[in-house]
């Protein structure tokens, strides 16, 4: 029954973590779409820097994910 | 699989255990002798002055081997058509050029290396992530070589060992440019008013010692969590035909979603140093 807990917490772990990303992501696709609707000649530098904090904001969820990957798969089993 | 009879969780841990090399502490049946552990505890156990073996020698190796390529690329330069792999090594110096006149607004002449190196290396050693998980460790294990782990960016101290240097540079622009009166009202100064110089003190050196932390843990968090899923779909493999088709398909997919993110990731590192540095040689606040 213990073991329950690390389901949860691995739950609540890739949940919140994909909540936050998804918002974050979300609002930084739709600026990106509206500057590149505005000036169509800056997309090539407005894509990169849309690559460079995709990642910032991507890398904190894909760690929580490896970490709750871990306590479910290798911990609680 | 390596074995049939581990359970799944003995083989994550078994996947992400690396070969260390110490002195065994007390207590232990080789107590006071230097060797290789032979699991993870016994790892744990030799503390400080333990060394990755794999991690260095992976690490080590791949940065010989980016040296060995783009040294062979600059000594057959030729003015002349440039074969294939003289091209691909301008198009990434000129990449990485851009990108530190880009970002950096100052002159120095070791950014560009600095970034190009970070660049590639960081690169070769994710790129370790894609070479299915089993293969080598097989291969050592025939050898007689317990455990192992191919990808060193899925260590923390090989990413906290890339973070660090870059961090005594920052510091070291910082005191150099504005020097250390500069540097510190930088950090007392800034942003209240100058009697709440604490306050700014405590804020301002949390950010900056915030830095290398998120900096190396980026990188170390992406590898590990992307060596965890191609991990998870590996062991997919020994549940049956369907299952391990199945397996097989969601392999595909994520290394070929890997490739992105080994990319960007080592972009990032070396963006982020490229922007830590300008920070740190701008003296116009």
């Amino acid at each position: 029954m213990e073991n329950a807990l690390f389901y949860i917490a691995g739950g609540l772990m890739m949940g919140l973590g994909a909540l936050g990303a998804a918002v974050g992501i979300g609002i930084l696709g739709g600026r990106f779409l509206e500057g590149a609707a505005r000036q169509p000649e800056l997309i090539p530098m407005l894509r990169t820097q849309f690559f460079i904090v995709m990642g910032l904001v991507d890398a904190v969820p894909m760690i929580a994910v490896g970490i709750a990957m871990y306590v479910m798969f290798a911990v609680a089993a | 699989m390596a074995s049939e009879n581990l359970t799944s969780s003995e083989y994550i841990k078994h996947h992400l255990t690396n070969l260390t090399y110490g002195k065994f502490p007390e207590g232990h049946e080789h107590a006071g002798h230097w060797g290789f552990a032979h699991s993870g505890q016994d790892a744990a156990d030799m503390g400080f002055w333990a060394i990755n073996v794999d991690s260095m020698l992976f690490s080590v190796g791949l940065g010989v081997l980016f040296l060995w390529l783009f040294r062979k690329a600059a000594r057959t330069a030729t003015a002349d058509v440039p074969g294939g792999w003289q091209n691909f090594v301008e198009w990434i110096v000129e990449f990485i050029d851009d990108n530190v006149r880009g970002s950096f607004s100052g002159k120095n002449p070791l950014v560009a290396p600095l970034a190009l190196t970070l660049f590639i290396w960081i690169f070769l050693m994710n790129l370790m992530d894609l070479i299915p998980v089993d293969h080598i460790p097989w291969l050592a294990g025939l050898l007689g070589v317990g455990h192992l782990k191919i990808v060193p960016s899925t260590d923390p101290n090989i990413t906290f060992g890339l973070a660090l240097p870059v961090f005594l540079l920052v510091l070291f622009y910082s005191v150099k440019m504005k020097g250390l009166g500069g540097f510190f009202g930088e950090l007392a100064f800034h942003p209240f008013p100058k009697w709440m110089a604490p306050v700014n003190l405590v804020l301002e050196g949390v950010t900056l010692l915030a830095r290398p932390i998120s900096h190396s843990l980026r990188l170390f968090g992406n590898m590990y969590a992307g060596e965890m899923i191609f991990i998870l779909i590996a062991m997919m493999y020994s549940g049956g035909i369907a299952i391990a088709a199945f397996g097989g398909l969601l392999q595909l997919g994520w290394a070929i979603f890997h490739i992105l993110i080994i990319t960007l990731q080592a972009f990032i590192f070396m963006v982020l140093t490229i922007v830590y540095l300008d920070m740190a040689c701008a003296t116009d606040h």
